[in-house]
C-alpha cells in the first residue's frame, strides 16, 4: 500500500516537473518568436531616429539616435523633399487620404451590406436568390483578375484621380453581406411578429431592432475593413496619379527611388512607421473585435 | 435557409439591394465580361481595331516561356509562403496553448503584423536585407555570402517569400490558437496519461483534430499568396531580377498596365478567374462540411 502511494507521488512529481519544463520551454520559444516578429519593426523604428548618413553608410544601430524629431517633422511636413527624395508629398496629406479612403470603404461596405442582407433575409420577392448569388459571385472576381477592364470603366466614368474612384468600386462586399445574412437569420421570428403587431414597418424594424442588435458585428467588421481599406495598394496605384490624392502605403514605396544612394532612408523609415501605426493601433486597441471580425468573416 | 415571418414589400427590397447590385454590375460583372470578351480579341499594332482571334491569346500565353516561368514562380512562391506561414503558426500556437499563463499577452504580441500592409511589410524586410544599408544584408556579405537580391533571383524569391509569410503567420496563429483551445482538455490529458510523448501526442491527437482548420487555412493562405501579395512584390523586387519574382498577378499587371498588351492580359485574367473560382469552390465545399461536424 505505502509503496504504491510513494510511487504515485514520485510519478506525479515527475509529470509535474516535465510539465513545468515544457511550459518553460514554451515561454522561451514564444519569447523568441515575438522577438523575431518584432525585429523588422524595431530596426525601422530605430532607423527613423538617425540621420541619413548613418543609415546610408550601412551602420544601422540597434538603439535610438537623436534625430527622431527632425526626421518625423521632415516626413510629416514635406515628405523629406527638401534634399533628395522626389515624391515630395507631405506625409500628413498621405495619411489624411489613407484615413479617408479606409473609413469611407469600411463605412460604405458595412452600410451597403447591411441593406442588401436585410432585403435578402426579411423579404420575399422575385429574383431574391438570383440577387444573392450575384453578390456571392463577386467573391470570385477580385480586382487583381480584372485590372485592365476595370480601369477602362473608371476612365469612361471619369472616376480616375478622385476619392470617389478610390472608394466606390471597392465598396461592394460579398463577405460582409454573407456575415450579416448569417447573423440576421438568427434573429427570432417572434421579433418580426411583435413588430408587425405593433404596426412597425420594415424600415422602423431595421432601425429600432436590427441595427441595435448588429452593433458588435458592425464593430468587428469595421476593424477588419478599416485595415483592408488602409492597406489597399494595387487600386490606388492604378487609379491615382495626382499627388494630392496619394495614399501613404503607395506613397511610401514611391519614395524609394531606384538609385539607392539618393534615398533619404531615415525619412522613408519614419514614413513607414507612420504608415503602419494606425492599422496596428486599431488591431491592438480593438483586439477583441478584431479577432471576432476575423473569425466571423471567414465562416 | 430562410425566415418564416417576413415583411411584404414590392419595391423596397429592390431599393435596398440597389446600391450593392449597381456597384457589382458596373465594377465587377461588366469588367469581368470585358476580360472574357477581350481574351478572344487581338488589338492591331496601332491599337486601332480589335479582331476576333478565337483561342489564339490562350495558345500564345500557354506557349510563352515567360508565362510558364510566372506559373512556376507562382507555384514555388505560394507553396513556400503557405507552408512556412502555416508551419510557424501552428508551432507557435501549440506553444502558446501550453503556456496557459500569458497566452493572451503572446497573442497580442504576435497578431499585429496582420495589420501591416503587404507593401509596408516588404519595405521593412528591405531595410533589413538591403545589401548596402540592411543589417542582415551587410552581415551576410560580411561573412562571405554574396548577398544582393537585386542581382540574384533566388535570393529575391527568398526575400519576397519571407516578407509575405511574416505577415500571414499572425492570421494563421489566431485560427490555430482558437482551434487548439476548443480541443477538450480531457482528450489531451487522456493522451498524456497513456504516456504518449509530446511529439507523438501532437501528431496522433492534436494534429488530426486541427486538420479541418489547417485545410481551411491552407486554402486561405494560397489565395493570399496568389492575390494579396502584389504589393509585396511591387515594393520589393518589381518582379525581378529578370523575371525571377514575377508571379501570375504581377505578370497581368506588367502586360496590361506597362506593356499595354490587351489580348494577352485579358487571357491571363481569364485564367486567374478560373483559379479563383476553383479555390473558392474548394473553400466553400469544405466549409459546408465543417458546419455539419
Amino acid at each position: 500500500m505505502r509503496d504504491t502511494t510513494a510511487e504515485d507521488l514520485a510519478l506525479a512529481r515527475a509529470t509535474e516537473r516535465r510539465q513545468a519544463r515544457s511550459r518553460w520551454l514554451a515561454h522561451a520559444v514564444l519569447g523568441l518568436g515575438v522577438l523575431v516578429f518584432a525585429f523588422p519593426i524595431w530596426i525601422t523604428l530605430v532607423g527613423s531616429t538617425h540621420d541619413v548618413n548613418t543609415i546610408g553608410r550601412g551602420d544601422v544601430p540597434l538603439w535610438f539616435g537623436g534625430e527622431a524629431v527632425a526626421n518625423y517633422v521632415s516626413a510629416w511636413l514635406t515628405g523629406g523633399a527638401q534634399t533628395r527624395t522626389t515624391l515630395g508629398v507631405p506625409v500628413w496629406l498621405m495619411l489624411w487620404n489613407s484615413l479617408n479612403m479606409a473609413v469611407l470603404i469600411a463605412v460604405g461596405k458595412i452600410a451597403i451590406s447591411l441593406l442588401s442582407a436585410y432585403a435578402v433575409v426579411f423579404f420575399s420577392f422575385p429574383g431574391r436568390m438570383v440577387c444573392f448569388w450575384l453578390i456571392f459571385i463577386t467573391l470570385m472576381l477580385p480586382v487583381e483578375v480584372r485590372i485592365i477592364p476595370t480601369f477602362e470603366v473608371m476612365v469612361n466614368l471619369q472616376l480616375t484621380n478622385s476619392m470617389a474612384g478610390l472608394v466606390i468600386p471597392l465598396v461592394a462586399s460579398a463577405t460582409a453581406t454573407l456575415l450579416f445574412r448569417q447573423f440576421f437569420l438568427t434573429i427570432p421570428d417572434e421579433y418580426v411578429e411583435a413588430a408587425k403587431i405593433d404596426g412597425a414597418g420594415p424600415l422602423r424594424f431595421f432601425k429600432d431592432v436590427v441595427l441595435p442588435l448588429s452593433v458588435t458585428n458592425i464593430a468587428a467588421l469595421f476593424v477588419i475593413l478599416f485595415i483592408y481599406g488602409w492597406n489597399q495598394y494595387l487600386w490606388p496605384l492604378l487609379i491615382v496619379s495626382d499627388k494630392d490624392l496619394e495614399t501613404v502605403v503607395v506613397g511610401m514605396t514611391k519614395m524609394i527611388g531606384s538609385g539607392d544612394q539618393q534615398n533619404e532612408w531615415n525619412v522613408i523609415m519614419a514614413t513607414a512607421v507612420l504608415a503602419m501605426l494606425p492599422p496596428v493601433a486599431v488591431v491592438i486597441l480593438m483586439q477583441r473585435w478584431f479577432v471576432k471580425g476575423l473569425t466571423e468573416t471567414e465562416k | 435557409m430562410r425566415k418564416k415571418v417576413i415583411f411584404n414589400g414590392v419595391a423596397l427590397p429592390y431599393l435596398l439591394l440597389l446600391p450593392q447590385l449597381v456597384i457589382t454590375a458596373v465594377f465587377f460583372f461588366w469588367p469581368a465580361g470585358q476580360a472574357i470578351y477581350g481574351s478572344f480579341l487581338r488589338e492591331d499594332a496601332f491599337g486601332l481595331s480589335r479582331d476576333f482571334v478565337g483561342l489564339e491569346n490562350f495558345a500564345d500565353i500557354l506557349s510563352d516561356p515567360n508565362y510558364l516561368g510566372a506559373v512556376w514562380n507562382t507555384v514555388i512562391f505560394s507553396s513556400a509562403v503557405a507552408f512556412s506561414a502555416l508551419g510557424v503558426a501552428i508551432f507557435l500556437a501549440v506553444q502558446a496553448d501550453k503556456a496557459i499563463r500569458g497566452s493572451g499577452a503572446y497573442k497580442t504580441l504576435l497578431i499585429w503584423p496582420y495589420a501591416v500592409a503587404p507593401a509596408v511589410a516588404a519595405v521593412l524586410w528591405l531595410f533589413l536585407f538591403h545589401p548596402q544599408i540592411g543589417l542582415l544584408g551587410r552581415f551576410l556579405n560580411g561573412i562571405g555570402i554574396p548577398w544582393d537580391y537585386k542581382v540574384n533571383g533566388n535570393q529575391a524569391m527568398l526575400l519576397v517569400i519571407i516578407a509575405a509569410a511574416w505577415k500571414q503567420v499572425s492570421y494563421n496563429f489566431i485560427f490555430f490558437l482558437a482551434g487548439l483551445q476548443s480541443i477538450p482538455r480531457s482528450v489531451l490529458e487522456a493522451a498524456a496519461i497513456d504516456g504518449a510523448r509530446p511529439t507523438r501526442r501532437f501528431w496522433t491527437v492534436i494534429f488530426p483534430l486541427l486538420a479541418p482548420t489547417s485545410f481551411f487555412l491552407l486554402v486561405v493562405n494560397i489565395v493570399y499568396a496568389f492575390f494579396d501579395t502584389f504589393g509585396t512584390i511591387h515594393a520589393l523586387t518589381q518582379g525581378g531580377p529578370g523575371q525571377a519574382t514575377t508571379t501570375l498577378i504581377y505578370k497581368v499587371y506588367v502586360d496590361g498596365v506597362q506593356n499595354l498588351n490587351f489580348g494577352a492580359s485579358a487571357a491571363q485574367s481569364v485564367v486567374l478567374m478560373a483559379i479563383v473560382i476553383a479555390l473558392t469552390a474548394v473553400q466553400f465545399r469544405f466549409i459546408e462540411r465543417k458546419v455539419h461536424y
